[in-house]
This record gives C-alpha cells, sequence and structure tokens, in this order.
C-alpha cells in the first residue's frame, strides 16, 4: 500500500525540537530520546524534569499517544494541567507524551511502519525511557490503537486507559466511514495524504469550535512540505479495510486483548465524529464494560481541542485508586461514608427495602378479569379501551417470548417511541421481564431534542407507531425496528422495520423467556426535559425503579384496588407495578395544556378514580375548562381522595383551585425530579399552614413539604459566587443546593461520567444526588425551593435566589407572572424583573411607570429594571418551568440597547 | 490637613468642599468665581494661569482637582488648555509646594470607546479612543495625574459617572431645558441601563479617596464611582423631568439615526457655532443609547465608601428643591 504513496514519503530527516512559540506549548517540556535497535530518534513532551524539581515523586506515568495526522500537541493541556496540579500540591502524574515515528517531530525514516511495527516502536521507547509503572495509557485516533497494543503487550505496567475518540475494531454491519475510503483509493491516496495538506487540513476542519489560527498553525508545523508528510500517507494506507490486510491480524489481537483487560478505563467521546461515530463508542464499551464514559455532546472526533479534556482525565485520576499506592487519608472514595456521619445519614444506605420485580403484581394477578388498565381516547379513535389483568399478563408474556425470538437480549437498549397507553404499558413491561433497558425519551423534548437523546442513547431497537418510526428514519436514528401496528409491505421495507408487535405474539409461541434480570440490573434509562442544555439520560436498576414504586405505594396508600387517574405518563406506566387501576384520560401527551377538566372527569368515572395525577401544565387548564363539568362529572371528581399535581412546583392557589373540584380530595404536590421521582410531599393545608408561618426576613420559596419516608435532605450551602460549596447541613434557614438520598434515587447518568461526578461531589454518603435546585429547610423540617442553582443571581450585595422575589412580584395587581433574573458579570450583577401582564401586553420593552413603580415596592432589594412581554420563555416538557438563563440574556440584550425582540 | 479644591463653583466641587471642611480639614477653594461654600478661603483665578496657581497650591497639603472644561462642543483648543495643561501645571505646582496628596476628579468617559459597558470595572484611561474633546483632553489629564504618583505625592483619580442634583447646571439643567423645550428624545425606548451618581455621593466618595490615598492599595489607581443603581434612561430622565416639574420625555428616536444626526449637527456647530449646545451630539446619542454601568467592589471596598442618598431620596430631594424653586 505504501507503493501507492508519492516519492516524498521515502524522505529522510532526523528528529528535531519544535519551533520556539508555538501555541500553548511550553517548549521546555519538548526532549529528544534514541531508542530500539534501529536507533531511530523521537521527539516527546515530557514533563519528568519539571516534577524532579518540584521535589515530587510520580505517582505514575500517563503514556499519551497522538492519532493521524496529530503529534504530541495534541496532549499539551494534559502536560501542563499535570505539572500544575503537582505544583499545587496535588497528584503527581508523569507526562510522556510521543511524536510517533514519521510523525510530529520525531525522525523521518522512510520506511511503511505498519500496526505490529508501530506497537513494537512504542515499547523500545518506554524500554529507553525505563517506564516501571504504574502506567495508563492516553490515546487518540490510531494512537488510540497503538496505545492499547502496547496496554495488551505490558500487563505487569498498566494500570489504567483513557481513549478519546478511536477504534479497535470495524464492526461487521458498518463499512469503513466514507471519508477513509475515498481517501485509500489508490488514485487518491498520495494526492490528499502526502502530496498535499488536504488530509491534515481536513482533520483540523473537524474541531468545533473552530481552531484559533495559532493552534490550526502548531498543529501544522512539523507538515510543512510533502516530504515531511509521509507518515501521514502511511498511517492511512494502514487501515486495514479487509481481514487481507497485514495490519488486520494484529489489529484483532489488540481488540481481543483489550476486552481482557481489566484495569479501571475512562472514555472521552466527542459523538460530532464523521470517523468514530458512536457505534464504535459501543464497540469499545462492550469489550470495557467497566469503563466510565463521558459522551461531551457537541464535540466532534477532536475531543481534546473541543473540551476541557485534561480536567477530565486528571479528576478522573485523582477520584480513582490507580495514583494511590495506599489510600490518602484526605481524600475517601466518593461511595465511602465519611467517619464524621451522622447515624442517620447511613440509615437509607444500609436498609435497602425489599426488592419485588415491577411485574410482580402482573403474575399475581394474571387470571384475574378486573381491569388493569382504561384508555379514554385509543390509538385508532374508537372508545375507551379497557384491559383486563389477565389480558395484560398474556399479553407481555407474548410479547416477552416475541422480543426473545426476535433477538432482543438482556442488557439490549429498546427505545421506545410509543405514546403513552395500553401499548406502552405492555411493550415496556415486556422489556423489563426480559431484561432489556428500556429508553424512554418523552416526546415534549421535541424533535430537536428526542433526536440527540435517542442518538446518544444508541438503541438496539426502536418500538413505535407510524409516526415515531417515520421520525426515526427521516432524522437516522440507530437500532433495528419493531412497529406497534402491522405495517404494509412496502411500507415497513422504507421506515426498515422488521418487525410489527402482533407478529410477536406468533413469532414467540413456544419460546421460553430468559431468566429474570438480576436486581441491580439495568433496567431503563428516562431522558430528562434537558431545560438547562441537552437531555441527559438517567438510568435506573430493577431495584431502583421498584423503590420509586414502593415510594409510591407507601406515600399515598396506592396499591391493588385503587383507582388513579394517569394524567402524567410516568405514573401510567407505574400503575401495574402497584397493581392500581389505571385510566389515561383523553389528551395529546406532547401539550399538556390541552387537558380538559370533563375529559379528567370521564377518566375519573371509567376506573372509579380515588388517585387523581396531573401535571401542572395540564392543571392550569383543568381548572379553566371547569365550567364544562356537568353534574355527573363532578360526582366522579368527587369520589377522587388524594389528588397530585408533580412535574414543577405548583402555585398554591392553582393547587386551591384544583382543589375546589374535588372537595373530598387532599391536594399534594410532591417534588422530585427525573433523577428522583418522589423526594418530598406537600400537601395544601400543610403548604398553608408553612406559609403562615413565614416571617419577613424568610428567603421565601416554594414550600414542598417534608421528605419522604425514606427521603433524607441536606443543604449545602451557597458562597459568595453563588457556588454551592458548603458542608451539607440540616440546619435551618441556610440557603444552598438540594441534596437528597433515597433508596428510589438513580443509579446514574448514561454516558455522562463527568455529570455523575458533579452530582455526587463533596456528598455525605454513597446514593446522594445534587439536584441543582436551591432552597432551604425551615424550623420544622419543611423544604423550600428557591430555585436553580444555575438562576442564582450574586449582586455586589449578596447572593439572591429568584423564586421568593418573584412571588412577592406576583402580588402586584397587574402582574400575572414573573421571572427575576441577574444580568451583568458574576459578583456585580443586577436583578431585573420580567413580567407577564393582566391583560397580555402585546409588545416587550419597558414596564410603564406605575408599573415599574409598584414591582419594585414588592421587593425588598434594588431592581434596576423592570420589563413586560407577551409570554415568558418556558421548558418545553412542562410548559412551566420558567427559563431563566434565556430571559437572563434576553434582559441583557434589551437593557444594554440592543433591539428587541422576544425573549 | 489644608486642602485645595478647585473647581469649587460647580455643583460637585461646592459638595466636595463642603464635605472636606465638614470633616474638619482647614479648605481653599480655586475657580474664577466665588464658591459660595461657607467657612473656606476663596482664591479666584485660572488654572491657565500659572501665577494664580501657584498663588492657589502655597501651603497645601492636598489637593482635589476639579476644574476643567465641561461641553459636548466647543473649540478643542480650550478643551486642550484647561484640561491638559491646567493639570499638569496644578500638578507641578502642588508638588513643588510640598502637597503630599492629590485626587484627579475624572470620567469614566475616558475609558469608553463607544460600546455598552455591562458590569465592567474602570479600565487604564484611553486618549486615543476616547470620544469626544472633553474625553479625550479628561483622559490625558488623568494619565498626567497618575503618572505623578509617587512617595511626595500620592495621586488617586475618581471617576463619577453623571452626577445629578439640586443646584446641578450641568446634567440636570440641561435635560430640563430640553424637556421643557421638546428637545429630549429617548433613544431606541431609553432602554439602556445606565450608572448616575447623586451629588453628594460622588462628593463623599472624592473626600474618601483623599483619606485613603496614603493607603499603598490605593494611590496610584483610578476609581469609577457610581449610586450603584442602574437604572433605564427613560426611568431617570422621566425622574429627574417630573422631580423639576418638566414633562417626560415621550418620543422615541432609532439610536443608529440619532448618531448619524449628531455626527452631522456636530460638523455643522463647528462652522457656526451658537450660544447652546448642539441638539445632539454623536457622544451624547452613544451616551443615552448604550448601556453604562459598572462594577462598585473594587471602588466601594478601597475607598471604604458606600452611597448614602439612594436614586428615590436624590429624586425627591430634587423635587423638593425644585418646589422651593432653587
Amino acid at each position: 500500500m505504501i507503493g501507492a504513496l508519492p516519492a516524498a514519503a521515502g524522505a529522510t530527516a532526523p528528529a528535531s525540537l519544535p519551533p520556539r512559540g508555538l501555541d500553548g506549548l511550553d517548549p521546555s517540556f519538548s526532549r529528544l530520546v534514541t531508542a530500539g535497535p534501529g536507533a531511530h530518534t523521537w521527539h516527546l513532551l515530557d514533563n519528568a524534569e519539571h516534577l524532579d524539581r518540584l521535589g515530587v515523586a510520580p505517582v505514575g506515568t500517563l503514556l499519551c499517544v497522538h492519532g493521524n495526522p496529530t503529534w504530541s500537541y495534541l496532549w499539551r493541556r494534559l502536560v501542563t494541567g499535570a505539572t500544575d496540579r503537582a505544583a499545587a500540591g496535588g497528584q503527581a502524574w508523569r507526562v510522556v507524551a510521543v511524536d510517533q515515528l514519521e510523525m510530529g517531530f520525531s525522525e523521518r525514516i522512510g520506511l511503511p511502519r505498519g500496526l505490529p511495527q508501530r506497537v513494537a516502536d512504542l515499547d523500545d521507547l518506554t524500554t529507553a525511557l525505563g517506564l516501571d509503572g504504574p502506567v495508563v495509557t492516553v490515546g487518540h485516533d490510531w494512537g488510540g490503537v497503538i496505545s492499547l497494543g502496547w496496554a495488551v503487550d505490558h500487563p505487569d505496567l498498566l494500570a489504567g486507559v483513557v481513549l478519546l475518540n478511536t477504534a479497535v475494531h470495524q464492526p461487521a454491519h458498518l463499512r469503513v466511514p466514507a471519508p477513509l475510503r475515498l481517501a485509500l483509493r489508490p488514485e487518491v491516496l498520495g494526492r490528499v495524504t502526502v502530496a498535499t495538506p488536504a488530509f491534515l487540513e481536513t482533520t483540523l476542519a473537524l474541531a468545533r469550535p473552530r481552531l484559533p489560527r495559532p493552534v490550526r498553525d502548531a498543529y501544522r508545523a512539523p507538515y510543512r512540505g510533502a516530504e515531511r508528510r509521509g507518515g501521514i500517507g502511511g498511517f492511512v494506507a494502514d487501515i486495514p479495510v479487509t481481514a487481507a490486510h497485514p495490519s488486520a491480524a494484529d489489529l484483532d489481537r489488540v481488540a481481543a486483548g483489550v476486552r481482557e483487560l481489566d484495569v479501571p478505563a475512562l472514555l472521552l467521546w466527542g459523538p460530532s465524529d464523521p470517523i468514530f461515530g458512536d457505534q464504535y463508542l459501543d464497540d469499545l464499551v462492550d469489550r470495557l464494560p467497566h469503563a466510565d464514559v463521558h459522551r461531551f455532546e457537541g464535540a466532534g472526533h477532536l475531543v481534546a481541542e473541543d473540551v476541557d479534556y485534561a480536567t477530565a482525565a486528571l479528576d478522573w485520576l485523582a477520584g480513582s485508586t490507580i495514583g494511590s499506592r495506599a489510600p490518602a487519608a484526605d481524600t475517601p472514595p466518593a461511595d465511602a461514608p465519611r467517619p464524621d456521619d451522622a447515624p442517620e445519614a447511613r440509615e437509607a444506605d444500609t436498609l435497602p427495602p425489599p426488592y419485588e420485580p415491577l411485574w410482580h403484581h402482573l403474575d399475581e394477578q394474571r387470571d384475574s378479569t378486573q381491569t388493569a388498565l382504561v384508555e379514554m381516547a385509543p390509538p385508532g379513535g374508537a372508545g375507551p379501551r379497557v384491559v383486563t389483568w389477565a389480558l395484560l399478563a398474556r399479553r407481555i408474556r407474548e410479547l416477552a417470548a416475541g422480543l426473545t425470538a426476535v433477538g432482543v437480549r438482556p442488557g439490549d437498549r429498546v427505545s421506545l417511541l410509543v405514546p403513552p397507553g395500553a401499548d406502552l404499558t405492555a411493550v415496556l413491561y415486556a422489556c423489563l421481564r426480559v431484561g432489556a433497558v428500556v429508553v424512554v425519551a418523552d416526546a415534549g423534548l421535541g424533535v430537536k431534542g428526542l433526536t440527540r437523546a435517542v442518538r446518544g442513547a444508541r438503541p438496539d431497537h426502536v418500538v413505535g407507531e407510524l409516526r415515531g418510526l417515520t421520525a426515526a428514519r427521516a432524522l437516522g436514528w440507530p437500532g433495528r425496528r419493531i412497529s406497534t401496528t402491522p405495517l404494509a409491505p412496502a411500507v415497513a421495507r422504507a421506515l426498515g422495520v422488521d418487525h410489527a408487535l402482533v407478529d410477536l405474539v406468533d413469532v414467540g409461541r413456544g419460546v421460553d423467556l430468559p431468566d429474570e434480570p438480576s436486581p441491580d440490573a439495568t433496567a431503563a434509562v428516562l431522558f430528562t426535559s434537558g431545560s438547562t442544555g441537552p437531555a441527559k439520560g438517567v438510568v435506573y436498576t430493577h431495584r431502583q425503579l421498584a423503590a420509586v414504586a414502593g415510594a409510591l405505594r407507601t406515600q399515598y396508600d396506592l396499591g391493588p384496588g385503587t383507582g388513579l387517574v394517569a394524567g402524567f405518563a410516568p405514573f401510567a406506566l407505574l400503575a401495574p407495578a402497584l397493581g392500581a387501576r389505571s385510566v389515561t384520560p383523553d389528551m395529546d401527551v406532547t401539550s399538556p395544556r390541552t387537558l380538559t377538566a370533563p375529559a379528567v372527569a370521564a377518566a375519573a368515572a371509567a376506573v372509579d378514580a380515588t388517585v387523581l395525577f396531573l401535571s401542572p401544565a395540564a392543571l392550569a387548564n383543568v381548572v379553566a375548562t371547569a365550567d364544562d363539568l356537568t353534574p355527573a362529572d363532578h360526582a366522579a371528581l368527587a369520589r377522587v381522595r388524594t389528588f397530585l399535581s408533580a412535574g414543577a412546583p405548583v402555585p398554591e392557589h392553582l393547587l386551591a383551585a384544583a382543589g375546589r373540584l374535588m372537595p373530598n380530595a387532599e391536594p399534594h404536590t410532591p417534588y422530585g425530579m427525573t433523577e428522583g421521582l418522589l423526594m418530598t410531599d406537600a400537601t395544601l393545608a400543610g403548604i398553608r399552614e408553612a406559609t403562615a408561618a413565614r416571617t419577613d426576613g424568610d428567603p421565601g420559596g416554594v414550600c414542598v413539604g417534608r421528605p419522604t419516608a425514606t427521603t433524607q435532605v441536606r443543604i449545602s450551602p451557597l458562597d459568595d459566587d453563588g457556588a454551592a460549596t458548603g458542608e451539607p447541613t440540616t440546619e435551618p434557614g441556610r440557603t444552598g443546593e438540594i441534596l437528597v438520598s433515597a433508596p428510589h434515587l438513580k443509579d446514574g447518568y448514561f454516558r455522562l461520567h463527568l455529570t455523575d461526578r458533579a452530582a455526587a461531589r463533596d456528598v455525605p454518603g454513597s446514593r446522594w444526588h445534587r439536584t441543582g435546585d436551591v432552597g432551604h429547610l425551615d424550623d420544622e423540617g419543611r423544604l423550600w425551593v428557591e430555585g436553580r442553582l444555575a438562576h442564582v443571581v450574586t449582586t455586589a450585595d449578596g447572593v439572591v435566589t429568584p423564586v421568593g422575589l418573584e412571588q412577592r412580584v406576583e402580588q402586584v395587581p397587574a402582574v400575572d407572572r414573573a421571572g427575576v433574573v441577574g444580568i451583568g458579570p458574576r459578583g456585580t450583577q443586577l436583578l431585573v424583573a420580567v413580567v407577564e401582564t393582566r391583560p397580555r401586553t402585546r409588545r416587550p420593552g419597558l414596564a410603564p411607570a406605575e408599573l415599574a413603580d409598584a414591582v419594585r415596592a414588592a421587593v425588598p432589594g434594588p431592581l434596576a429594571a423592570v420589563l413586560v412581554v407577551p409570554d415568558l420563555p418556558t421548558d418545553v416538557r412542562h410548559n412551566s418551568k420558567i427559563d431563566r438563563t434565556r430571559l437572563a440574556r434576553w434582559a441583557e440584550d434589551v437593557l444594554s440597547g440592543r433591539r428587541v425582540r422576544r425573549p | 490637613m489644608r486642602v485645595l479644591v478647585t473647581g469649587a463653583s460647580g455643583l460637585l466641587g461646592r459638595a466636595v468642599a463642603a464635605r472636606v471642611r465638614a470633616a474638619g480639614h482647614e479648605v481653599r477653594t480655586f475657580q474664577r468665581r466665588p464658591s459660595g461654600v461657607p467657612g473656606v478661603e476663596d482664591v479666584r483665578g485660572s488654572v491657565t494661569a500659572a501665577e494664580d496657581v501657584a498663588r492657589a497650591v502655597a501651603g497645601v497639603d492636598g489637593v482635589v482637582h476639579l476644574a476643567a472644561k465641561v461641553s459636548l462642543a466647543g473649540d478643542p483648543a480650550d478643551f486642550e488648555r484647561v484640561n491638559v495643561h491646567g493639570t499638569e501645571r496644578l500638578l507641578g505646582a502642588a508638588a513643588r509646594a510640598g502637597a503630599t496628596r492629590f485626587v484627579q476628579v475624572s470620567s469614566p468617559s475616558v475609558a469608553h470607546s463607544g460600546r455598552s459597558i455591562v458590569g465592567d470595572d474602570a479600565r487604564p484611561a484611553d486618549p486615543e479612543h476616547a470620544r469626544g474633546d472633553y474625553a479625550r483632553t479628561k483622559a490625558r489629564a488623568e494619565v498626567a495625574a497618575l503618572a505623578a504618583d509617587g512617595d511626595g505625592m500620592r495621586v488617586v483619580a475618581v471617576r463619577p459617572h453623571l452626577v445629578w442634583g439640586p443646584g446641578d447646571t450641568q446634567l440636570v439643567a440641561r435635560i430640563v431645558a430640553r424637556a421643557r423645550a421638546g428637545r429630549l428624545p429617548l433613544l431606541d425606548g431609553g432602554r439602556a441601563l445606565i450608572d448616575t451618581t447623586y451629588v453628594d455621593n460622588a462628593a463623599a466618595a472624592i473626600a474618601a479617596a483623599l483619606e485613603r490615598a496614603d493607603d499603598d492599595a490605593v494611590h496610584g489607581n483610578a476609581y469609577v464611582v457610581t449610586n450603584g443603581e442602574p437604572r433605564p434612561v427613560a426611568e431617570m430622565l422621566a425622574g429627574i423631568c417630573t422631580a423639576a416639574g418638566a414633562p417626560a420625555p415621550r418620543w422615541s428616536v432609532p439610536a443608529g439615526l440619532a448618531r448619524a444626526a449628531g455626527g452631522a449637527v456636530e460638523a455643522v456647530w463647528r462652522v457656526r457655532p451658537g450660544q447652546d449646545e448642539p441638539p445632539m451630539t454623536r457622544f451624547l446619542a452613544e451616551q443615552l443609547s448604550t448601556a453604562h454601568w459598572f462594577d462598585q467592589r473594587r471602588t466601594r471596598a478601597d475607598l471604604r465608601w458606600r452611597p448614602e442618598v439612594t436614586i428615590d431620596e436624590g429624586l425627591a430631594r430634587l423635587r423638593a428643591a425644585a418646589a422651593h424653586g432653587r
């Protein structure tokens, strides 16, 4: 293959030091080392001398290997970052970042070097350096393969592996990425890789955002002129596209060896990579199932340039046991209880509730002709559809067998693009039963958010109705497809659909179900609303999901025989696990604002409901359409004993208005999040009592009641910069980030290792979660939510939380709803109130003088301005959480004199 | 301490002289007209005359320099003579006379190139990019003053932003006169946030700078001083007009248009200068259509000063003064 390269590829040149002045590269890290039987000379970055001067002994070495067509410059931030940490008293890692032979500023020998040769070269170098471990290999692109080759060959020295976008195996069902196929064509190869810098320039152009010019110039520095670029062509030629390729066998050897690695592993991934897409990440995770993975949404092939990978890698090392020969006294592992833990802090950790699988009621009631669920508006349009326990249990068994028959295996991810209802419930429980991991992304995320979520979750199978499958096809979502309804063969082919759910019943006939999954196996990935950035996948095990059902059962006395109106999807899905009889009202689930009071009453009547769940957004319209209720409707609602509104804080007046529709019901508003669905609960009476007990000086907020039976709440107080750095406490009146712990908390985030770490930063024990909400506890142990941590305003006079101020502003008669935000640089921010008025204003802008005066008078601190808008921006999912980040940007624009758009 | 206050016939100068006097210092004032401040020694003269300046600084320990040509238009040479050369002359004379403290009263416009200011702290004075003759010459004066900071004489620059209060013949009187004449447009609806400074707060900050000038963390620095309560331009203008009994501005003009018009008017005004100032200048258009508010944390910490009079209290005092016909 090297024969296809131009003569310039055979040029020779000695190694040299890089020129001075390359952006961000400290020349004192550069050195030349001669190694191996050929006595070839390498250029490498090495901080050994720096550590020596600092007088610190390294805890180990990071051996960093670049890919094609970069050079050790790729690792400059890791070398600098590791040295800075050592200087600051942190863990001291030696970092050796090599320029591979023929690459960077290392020697040009002018001979082809295939994969086995390159792995041997690296071995020669580490022998010459006398590396004696522990060694963590760090690799990107083809450097990933070579570093893993070294790793597989040195189990005695190897302590860990870090990989950035790379691949060790070409999955059989995938073709070599198109850009590489093109570059590999003999008539193209030499021209794009050696004779011209096209391959180099194309790679540099993959950075997101675009690389600054000085950085691009630094990457180009060693590759100026065709005779310097032979190595680039050689690397491309060495890609084993067929099994007959000379490097194919060695790649297979490395790929197989990786499966045997049992050292800690970290995968840092830029998913927007035209070369190494998510399918290669899947392959690596399959080989290294214990790896910590972080997908940087929006980052690409040059993930080392796109994001701060160096901090991520060094934090990971510091949090692992790799660098600690003896456990460090001051940094206990995150999941070990601290010595000063109060006894109650451990209680939730040490007393897991008894485990009952989510389908145990279905098993028990498999012969029951009682109603299990009712759909008021099933797909197809005909009236209510009633499903008995026997039918539901049989259907789930049949589907489970069918899914097994068509190849759904335990651990496979199955994306469910099915609207709430009987179909979704049946297929969900079938998936859970066979040990598949259900991926549920709310249609309320919008197409863009949904696409990102489904892509990132890499489902092996997609189950959807026609609309969902069409979207899946059009948007290029991965996974094999199963339709909820039979499709015409041409349509099925066009959409890439292999099966319909009804077929599964046939193909599953006589097929045995696999063993029940372990309680600690992953059961589900649920996607959050993504009100602050891309949607995040939240991972639950079977035990944790069962604990969610348990928490609901205990808190609301839900169980066999309870009739439940499920106007909020998560609860509809959990009803069979509670043994409850549930009904989905006639509503467009993507638009909760469309639910009407008569639809709710009809649903309640259908299951003789005593419990009613609604989302806050739905609640507003239900209250608004109460005049349409008939006497029979009122009678049905009068039977409701418990009413819940969950998903976002519910204003007291709305809860009270809903309470009047259900005169015998106690209104509740639970506090929770996708990461923990039921953390505290408040009743309307409790909220009123708490509100009456408020004093003038308290920071305000929404009272969300007391922790549920198995939940603990702590507050991590805010510092002057608005960061939650305080030691978690239960002290009343301290405002800070809300920390929660419960058996029904999430297991973690899906492929978001950094987010996992951030959510479990400085917590009092295992199974704690930083919610990102701010609030305080009062003297009675009630929790008050004051807003999102990201929305805390840092003024020159201190930290201010938004919700308390918004409540005061909303007391002004002309104000319907308010958002209070900070504008300007942190630490000296100004408070601005943005309000919706009654009647609505049509044009956004400054509030009229009287309104501004009234709003200013309503709050204790200074407001720089009062703005009016027709509509405050809210999240898609709940239509109720104010997007204060967006609102703040808008307000700053308006008040800087820039053009006014709608927020 | 014996303290010389120059330019004490203006709104701020008078307030500073009175404040320094009240702090127990001996105060001498220096300006062309009588200061009207009780209990101070008036020296009449101009910073453009060397012998006047020598008389003024004789025997003083500290100098607060406010005298300047403040205007939106006029002969560029006048600005240079008063603001640059006058300051240089005073600095030299004060040092020779043995003064140990010098507070240069400057302006945030010395570091402003026309873009919006959103919570910035003071940046270095920039004569090259400052807009208009006033800002350019004040920038050069501040650079000269801070360059004179040394062991013998400690120099602090204080930049109050848009000072207003009862008896103001600059900002308030101009705004009210324009409003009465129906010549006060709101640019882009007057949405831009601006910081302003009630006169007593500015005077207190300047007096604080004089006291703090011997601290090594303070002298040699420039401090922006404001009320720390930015408001939209429209609200501020309406507040001042209403307090003074004038109609609040109502008509809005696109800022781009005003800037272009300001430039054209300025050019014409150079050729045919009148008694009044031009109805719109490019500088004024920028001031009225872009945000100008500042980070006050360093100022407050270093000067150990906080504004005592809020904007609302200041407007109430303005209203009371207007009612008494002052």
